[in-house]
């Protein structure tokens, strides 16, 4: 067989712990300290993340994270869709909250084309967006709770994340990865069956979630894993670049849905919880009351959804309704070149960011001219999160790692995209 | 507590680094600030530290490839962009700098000094499209894994796929890893 040049230098690669050497104390070298693996396939570290940890006995020296496993390509792929098809693909990120990063994405296309979203259309995408942060949130308390031995808290979250998933497939047809959004508003109206759905649901949740409360708060057990574990100074919370309720976990007052709102935001009136000690009860606590905070917003916004179109009337952006390809000339060929070709952007870069259930997501957008984007990039607040997992967990127990882990709430879609 | 008058980034930066500043752009709202690389770590300490600016937080790193056969290039100086995009929580205001990088020689110097959070952003950007930070604590890839070779997000990088392992034909594709060595 002949052997290529490129097949010759991957023989030739020499890898191993040598690359690692200087990451890990000296300690580590002369045997004197453990190095363990933890995952990627461990039930508690929420996805494939591989932690190689420095152990000594139950002390963490060093934690080195390895992630990647779930990288898909989600940015280069996005690269040879049109804007309009690359939503689906942004739903498989943080397959926990798909909206936030569909919203993400249709904020910076809308920004790069300079195009409208209905009243109407802003208001569904709150209701969307605060339902996905309660269904959001609902997994990480369980999961939360299972990793640290509560496991009935587990059960009584995806009962009630159910009812939201049922919602979502109301709305979109599907349970998670809806694509719901899209620039210039949404897919569809919201169908007759919504509304009453979700004013049950409202109507029951605040009852639920005292029951969790109930189980959890001052569990004189619950409180003993994690107060005073895993404290994050704010200065630390800040260099690193964490953002959303681990952050504020650490008392800084940022929340982007105020500091800079999008989707009317500005409208609503809500809460932004604050911790202070920065440990990982306090980032239970916070997480906790923004399933309370987010009803609040829903609530606003049921009475505030006004009528009117639930997509922009754009029709060089957004295709026409179907009911008009009958009647309309100029609709069948705006419907044809939209779904053909899909719309052209400027050779500009634009940034957009929300507000997700685990922190900030940024989406930097770099149009060509034509109609593919040249350049995607998500900063997800899981990645950032990951990144500053060794300095958090530095002399912890390796049980409280568990513990700090979920309290950071990392989802691995959403780290390596 | 007083808080200082807000200074406009943009004046600042030509009056403190007149020989960096390169270039400014605005669109939809947004500023972008060009600059040369080689005073980068310098220039981002002082947008960072300078009262009236302290933008205190790193939101994003990202690359770009402005690849010729894909439309790129054009008016620009260099086929690589990369943009920080710093955010200042005091005056809840958002800058994105940008440097080109060129093709034959793509370096920057870290910032990983100025927000640790450079840290893995700048590893993925290595591993992604093949620009070396200097300076930077632990470049080796983060999302690829560490045989790989070359820089997915690169525009002359295919959209390919790697080939999927059966009985049939395990052995030549083991033949191609570098860890086969290690199980003759």
């Amino acid at each position: 067989m002949v052997v290529s040049d490129q097949q010759n230098e991957l023989m030739e690669w020499q890898g191993s712990l040598d690359d690692v050497k200087h990451l890990v104390s000296e300690r580590a070298l002369t045997g004197e300290t453990m190095m363990l693996n933890m995952g990627p396939h461990h039930p508690s570290t929420h996805g494939v993340l591989r932690l190689l940890l420095e152990l000594d006995g139950e002390e963490i020296v060093t934690c080195l994270p390895d992630v990647g496993y779930l990288h898909t390509g989600i940015e280069k792929n996005i690269e040879s869709k049109s804007y309009e098809k690359a939503v689906t693909l942004t739903d498989r990120m943080d397959y926990l909250s798909p909206m936030s990063n569909n919203m993400a994405f249709c904020l910076a296309v809308e920004k790069l084309v300079d195009l409208d979203v209905p009243e109407r259309a802003q208001v569904i995408r709150v209701i969307g967006l605060e339902l996905s942060r309660i269904a959001s949130h609902l997994v990480w308390l369980g999961t939360h709770a299972i990793d640290m031995g509560a496991m009935s808290v587990f059960l009584y979250c995806f009962r009630e994340r159910e009812h939201i998933l049922d919602m979502f497939e109301m709305l979109s047809g599907q349970r998670m990865m809806g694509s719901y959004f899209r620039p210039g508003g949404v897919w569809r109206d919201l169908p007759e069956e919504f509304m009453p759905a979700l004013e049950a649901f409202l109507a029951d949740f605040p009852r639920r979630v005292d029951d969790y409360e109930k189980l959890l708060t001052s569990n004189p057990l619950w409180m003993d894993r994690t107060q005073g574990i895993g404290v994050i100074e704010p200065e630390v919370a800040l260099a690193w670049g964490l953002s959303g309720p681990t952050l504020r976990g650490s008392g800084v007052n940022w929340d982007v849905r105020k500091a800079m709102p999008y989707s009317g935001y500005e409208q609503y009136s809500f809460d932004v919880p604050l911790g202070e000690h920065g440990d990982v009860y306090d980032r239970y606590i916070i997480r906790v009351r923004e399933m309370r905070e987010s009803v609040k917003i829903i609530q606003q916004a049921i009475k505030r959804l006004p009528k009117g179109p639930f997509r922009s009337e754009n029709r060089k952006f957004v295709p026409p309704p179907r009911a008009e390809l009958g009647r309309s000339m100029e609709a069948v060929i705006h419907h044809f070149k939209l779904w053909t070709e899909g719309f052209s952007a400027p050779d500009e870069e634009v940034f957009a960011s929300v507000e997700s259930p685990r922190g900030e997501i940024t989406c930097y957008l770099h149009g060509t001219g034509g109609n593919k984007p040249r350049r995607v990039h998500f900063k997800t607040p899981s990645f950032m999160h990951i990144a500053a997992l060794p300095v958090i967990a530095k002399n912890h127990m390796i049980a409280d790692l568990v513990a700090i882990i979920g309290s950071i709430d990392i989802v691995l879609g959403d780290c390596d995209r | 507590m007083t808080i200082a008058a807000p200074l406009n980034p943009v004046d600042a930066l030509k009056q403190h680094f007149p020989d960096a500043v390169l270039d400014v752009r605005e669109f939809r709202g947004e500023t972008t600030v060009i600059v040369a690389s080689a005073e980068l770590p310098k220039l981002m300490q002082f947008l960072r530290d300078t009262s009236g600016l302290i933008y205190n937080y790193l939101s994003d790193i990202s690359a770009v490839d402005y690849w010729e056969p894909y439309g790129g290039i054009g008016d620009r100086p260099a086929r690589f962009g990369v943009s920080y995009h710093i955010y200042s929580m005091l005056y809840n205001r958002r800058l994105r700098i940008k440097v080109y990088v060129d093709e034959d020689d793509p370096v920057v110097p870290t910032v990983t000094q100025v927000w640790p959070a450079a840290n893995w952003l700048e590893r993925e950007i290595h591993d992604m499209m093949g620009i070396r930070f200097e300076g930077h604590p632990d470049l080796r890839r983060l999302l690829m894994p560490q045989d790989w070779q070359g820089h997915p997000h690169r525009r002359d990088y295919p959209l390919g796929y790697e080939t999927v392992q059966f009985s049939f034909n395990v052995e030549e594709i083991l033949k191609h890893k570098p860890f086969a060595r290690s199980q003759d």
